[in-house]
């Protein structure tokens, strides 16, 4: 179970200090599939590095199982049970995908762990090789950086928008992936998503909007908000001067 | 041989055992092991400390080892080999020097390697350098190393200082003529208050001659690198440069790659980046579970792989 109370966060951005969160409230319970849904820049990505420790909140608690875990880092939390597959997941040279599986597993490769890369749609045979530099396409990182987290054994499993950049193929797959682990594990699965049908496979999905907590409900309830413009942000001037600014570069 | 001279050999030959095919093994200045085969001859210079390794035309699939391993302070050591690879020949060249310095007093040594690569003949040269001791003596190793490919032929060169070299100036010349390819992988780790320097030159002499320079670094504490790596183009060719460096702690690293085309069909291509090991992956592995100080190793090591 994870509890968040009374978290903000607040960056140094280029020009001063940004609020990116405030006012987060929520409890997570295991074996139940959450997703974060909301417009872009309305703080998931931020909620997901806040969980994992990559930030520490400028306020707030995060209790994992009854532990405060809000002081502790990113290692700490990894190795009790807290994973985080990135938006956006770093390349590295020299590093193989075989070695990078190997050190998420935390032992050597079996058979059936190679399944991990089935599960995403990858060949084993073609990618245990490979190293996960430049040289590996888009989709082809993001469903490496997936498999990373299926392989591991967590608490708390948070995907960061693993939709993105994937083919159709490998995305049905994917969420036949999603819907497997949530009704065999008793991890806490986050989707930080905005595909209908991983809205779809929510328990429970949480609107993230304006760096905070804007609705919680199912899908029924939410979906209408979100194809709604309930959750527009921008003031309706705003959009009309820049509706003026396309005249004049005409 | 006793216990070091052997860990020292597997650390810069690969070398469990004496190893099959032609080697020469030399120790604290003087060769201590020999053996050719019915293609590749080893002779002892006549003027000067060093040899000459001499492969007939034609030898495919055989390979030669050269270690030299130093164990005792206060040596300088100065040697020239000379490399004959006979047209059309394909062949594994492992040289290497490892020193253990126990002492106080410098361990130093000059290999000065001059390879001729003739007609369609491969050569795949790896040296690795590496030096261990804990006395206040410096482990030196400066290699000069001269490479001229002859027409169709192609030479690869790993160039490896693994760890322990306190000062270091290598100079590698390369000369290639037409239609002839070389590959350069340098790989450098300096640590403590270690100096680096390298300067690589390949000139392209032939058509349709082309080379890669790969060198990867990494500087930590407060070590010192340098790197000049230089092509240039006197026909239609190919040239590309790729240096690329992580530096840490206090440490200092000058890149100057530089490209020069002496022809309008030359293509030359150079790029160079030095910069800290970059955040994301840090914690992108460190979110898998490893501590901050094993990320970090696990970064270095596939970067220097
Ligand atoms: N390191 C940072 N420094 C300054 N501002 C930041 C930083 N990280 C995020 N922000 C800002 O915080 C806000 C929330 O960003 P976040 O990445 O959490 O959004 P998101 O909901 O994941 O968006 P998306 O759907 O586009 O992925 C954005 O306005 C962003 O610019
Ligand atoms: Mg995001």
């Amino acid at each position: 179970m994870l509890e968040i109370s009374d978290l903000s966060l607040t960056l140094d951005g280029d020009k001063g200090p940004v609020e990116v969160l405030r006012d987060i409230n929520f409890v997570l319970r295991d074996h139940l599939l959450y997703v974060f849904t909301g417009p872009n820049g309305g703080g998931k990505s931020s909620l997901a590095k806040v969980i994992m420790g990559i930030y520490k909140p400028t306020s707030g608690k995060i209790i994992l199982n009854g532990e405060d875990i809000t002081s502790l880092g990113v290692t700490e939390r990894a190795r009790l049970g807290v994973g985080y597959a990135f938006q956006q997941p770093p390349r590295f040279k020299g590093l193989t995908v075989g070695e990078l599986l190997q050190l998420a597993l935390g032992k050597e490769l079996s058979v059936q762990e190679c399944n991990y890369l089935y599960d995403v749609g990858l060949c084993p045979q073609d990618y245990l090789e490979r190293e996960v530099d430049a040289s590996l396409s888009g989709g082809e990182l993001k469903r490496i950086e997936i498999a990373t987290l299926l392989a591991r054994d967590l608490n708390v499993a948070i995907y960061d928008e693993p939709e993105a950049g994937i083919d159709l193929w490998s995305f049905s797959r994917l969420t036949e992936t999603f819907q497997k682990l949530h009704d065999r594990c008793e991890t806490t699965l986050i989707l930080i998503s905005h595909q209908e049908r991983i809205l779809s496979l929510a328990d429970e999905i949480i609107l993230v909007a304006d760096g905070t907590v804007k609705e919680k409900g199912s899908k029924d309830v939410i979906w209408p908000l979100i194809m709604g413009d309930a959750i527009c942000t921008c003031p309706t001037n705003c959009i009309e001067r820049a509706e003026d600014s396309v005249e004049c570069y005409r | 041989m006793n216990a070091i001279d052997k860990y020292i050999l597997h650390t810069v030959a690969g070398m469990h055992d004496i190893p099959q095919g032609a080697y020469n093994i030399r120790k604290n200045g003087a060769g201590i092991s020999r053996n050719t085969t019915a293609n590749i001859d080893i002779r002892t210079k006549e003027d000067k400390p060093g040899i000459d390794i001499i492969v007939k035309p034609g030898t495919i699939g055989e390979s030669v080892h050269i270690p030299v391993i130093l164990t005792a302070e206060g040596l300088e050591d100065l040697v020239y080999n000379t490399f004959d690879i006979g047209e059309g020949a394909d062949i594994l060249i492992v040289a290497g020097c490892g020193i253990h310095n126990p002492g106080n007093q410098n361990a130093r040594h000059d290999g000065v390697h001059d390879f001729i690569v003739r007609k369609g003949a491969r050569m795949r040269y790896v040296e690795k350098h590496y030096g261990e001791g804990n006395g206040q003596g410096q482990k030196i190793l400066n290699p000069k190393t001269i490479v001229e490919v002859e027409e169709d032929g192609y030479a690869e060169l790993e160039l490896v200082q693994i760890s322990g070299v306190d000062n270091t100036k290598r100079d590698t010349v390369a000369r290639l003529h037409k239609n002839a390819h070389m590959l350069v992988t340098e790989r450098m780790l300096t640590d403590g208050n270690q100096f680096a320097e390298s300067k690589i030159l390949v000139e392209l002499v032939g058509q349709d001659a082309s080379t890669r320079i790969i060198s990867r670094s990494v500087a930590r504490d407060s070590s010192q690198q340098i790197f000049y790596p230089r092509v240039v183009g006197l026909n239609m060719c190919r040239g590309h440069v790729q240096c690329d460096a992580i530096i840490m702690h206090q440490a200092q690293i000058r890149s100057i790659p530089e490209i020069a085309a002496n022809h309008a069909d030359a293509q030359l291509v150079h790029e160079a980046a030095i910069g800290k090991i970059a955040g994301e992956q840090l914690i992108k592995l460190m979110s898998i579970g490893l501590s901050e100080a094993e990320a970090e190793e696990t970064i270095l090591k596939g970067f220097l792989k």
